[in-house]
């Protein structure tokens, strides 16, 4: 199986990271074969805190951002008229030109246009890096991170997935949220799990990532956490919309221990493992299926 | 003025709820969401919108087949990864387009057009607490910082004009690019968290990021008996980097009856313990 599977939630905070990893340990019981975990979340990766694997590769993320020869320049201010970040400041009167490195998102339109020699030329700015720690049975995790600072997700969110393995499974922990980094995630994966609560705010934000699914016409489900708190809005939702509820873990006080101490769930109550051999079948079954059509 | 902010590094910390509770007790202040990628203030405040304004999220480009001639030279330009050749036609992805433009530039026979992505919107409404600037992102848009700076200053520019003396902003979770945009020029910051691992490991990244930034730092402890153990090395790790934690609040099913209620905690139960602790962390937030 090559499979990508991302989990995804409107909100943070609701349980998405201990689903890919209680879903990545069950697999590893289950399978033989290679699985990845990737961390996506990339503003705050934290599945390594719970895997503590081995690291065994860094690799910078960079983007090309332009150093401008303020000697050389004629300031006619093409570059400037070019950017769409308003990363170049330009004031004509005083003969003054910089780049705002923070603004840059290193699309190299300034360099296109310049029709000066060797006015412009391109460093590499560091954005984050990703990194590959080893963990059991050579499964691995594959991890990006921002710089702290850095208001630049997408780029580094899309060289982790480049990162991965095309011949493992990988279980992909998306960013919270449905703007940006969220899409570059989610869009060519398989299949997506969306985690919400029974809560005001876990449905609205639900709502919220079922029109962005719908938008990206990807498939998904939903697993509910903490259910037994708040109220059952949520499951008038699910069947209004037909949107197939994969899973619901019960909110526990000891559940909330063992995660708040970075263990994994599986490994301590039995009947939370069942529960993920079951959300997998169902997964694979609706993979298997949209697999068979094309 | 005075602009208060209440940030999470990680999301479910309860910070909304948190800022709604504030909301009850606060006097004379105007409200803002900032959390405008999951925005959720307002199933509490139920704002009554007075106006509905488009915001102009920013540009993608978009290709005429009819013009366009596959030379590809857009492809091999694009940063973004954006554009493909799909069945023999050049096509550009409107997730992956981060609307740089470009491709409209090098284009040589003009088949590229750069057009307006009016998927957001912003609100300035009326609630129970009084008024609020709220916001809904499009689905899938950037800019998110964009947006945040800009229903941060028609807040500050309603508050100068109508004498309002606190400003209260919901802050997005993360350290990206739309905290960034909260944290700027906010007075007083409180950082809620919570005692798990992956908690106070993202606090430790947001007291990085607000290092940068000219304004005084708090913490909150939320849910804090899940586990003393991990509440107290947050304590400790508080100390180390001179934050004062105001409150550790105790898990209380309150806050989602509260929810579940349209209520804020303090309106829920006013009498409660909780409420008691929020009006004092409110009152110190408030001096400072
Ligand atoms: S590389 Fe793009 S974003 Fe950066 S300064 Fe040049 S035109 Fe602006
Ligand atoms: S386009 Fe080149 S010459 Fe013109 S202002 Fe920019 S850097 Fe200077």
């Amino acid at each position: 199986m090559t499979y990508k599977i991302a989990i995804a939630s409107g909100k943070g905070g609701t349980g998405k990271t201990t689903v890919s990893l209680n879903l990545f340990y069950t697999l590893q019981k289950q399978l033989d074969q290679k699985i990845q975990l990737v961390d996506c979340d990339v503003e705050e990766p934290n599945i390594n805190l719970f895997t503590k694997g081995e690291l065994h590769s860094v690799s910078d993320v960079n983007i090309k951002i332009p150093v401008i020869d303020s000697d050389k320049c004629v300031y006619c201010g093409d570059c400037a008229s070019a950017c769409a970040y308003n990363a170049i400041l330009f004031v004509k009167s005083i003969s003054h030109i910089a780049v705002l490195e923070d603004l840059c998102h290193g699309c190299g339109a300034c360099t296109y246009v310049c029709n000066q020699p060797d006015v412009i030329v391109e460093k590499d700015k560091k954005l984050g890096e990703v990194n590959v720690y080893s963990l059991e049975n050579g499964n691995e995790l594959v991890e990006g991170k921002i710089e702290i600072g850095s208001a630049i997700a997408v780029p580094v969110i899309g060289k982790t997935l480049k990162s991965t393995d095309e011949n493992a499974l990988r279980i992909i922990d998306a960013p919270p949220g449905t703007s940006c980094p969220v899409m570059e995630t989610i869009k060519d994966v398989d299949y997506t799990i969306l985690v919400t609560e029974p809560t005001p705010f876990g449905l609205n934000d639900l709502k919220l990532m079922v029109e962005t699914m719908r938008k990206m016409k990807g498939k998904f489900g939903v697993v509910i956490n903490r259910a037994g708190l708040g109220n059952l809005a949520i499951y008038d939702y699910l069947k209004e919309e037909k949107i197939e509820l994969l899973m619901e873990i019960p909110f526990d006080k000891n559940l909330a221990r063992i995660y708040s101490e970075g263990k994994i769930m599986v490994d301590e109550v039995p009947a939370i493992y069942e529960k993920y051999v079951k959300l997998f079948d169902k997964v694979k079954l609706n993979l298997d299926e949209a697999n068979s059509y094309s | 003025m005075k602009q208060i902010v209440i940030v999470s590094g990680k999301g479910g910390t309860g910070k909304t709820s948190i800022t709604s509770a504030f909301a009850s007790i606060a006097q004379n202040k105007i409200l803002v969401d900032c959390d405008v990628d999951a925005a959720d203030l307002f199933l509490i405040t139920q704002p009554t919108i007075l106006e509905s304004h488009e915001y102009e999220g920013g540009k993608i480009a978009v290709l005429d087949p009819e013009v366009c001639t596959n030379c590809g030279i857009c492809e091999e330009l694009c940063r973004f990864d954006a554009i493909s050749l799909v069945d023999g036609q050049t096509t550009i992805s409107e997730f992956s387009c981060d609307g740089c433009k470009l491709c409209e530039i090098a284009c040589p026979v003009d088949a590229i057009k750069m057009v307006e992505n009016m998927d957001s919107r912003w609100f300035e409404s009326e609630t129970r607490f009084g008024p609020m600037i709220h916001a809904k992102l499009g689905i899938g848009e950037d800019n998110s910082g964009k947006l945040v700076t800009k229903i941060r200053d028609i807040a500050n520019k309603k508050a100068k004009e109508q004498e309002i003396e606190t400003v209260l902003i919901d802050g997005p979770p993360g350290i990206g690019c739309p905290v960034i945009s909260t944290l700027t020029g906010v007075d007083v910051a409180l950082m809620v968290t919570e005692p798990t691992l992956s908690g106070m490991h993202d606090l430790n990244r947001l007291i990085e990021l607000a290092k940068g930034f000219k304004l005084k730092s708090y913490v909150l402890i939320n849910k804090y008996d899940l586990n003393p153990n991990i509440s107290d090395e947050i304590e400790a790790l508080c100390l180390k980097e001179e934050l004062e934690v105001l409150a550790k609040v105790p898990f209380n099913r309150d806050f989602v009856d509260a929810m579940v209620n349209q209520k804020t905690v303090v309106e829920y139960a006013p009498e409660s313990e909780l409420s008691k602790m929020l009006t004092e962390v409110w009152n110190r937030l408030e001096k400072d």
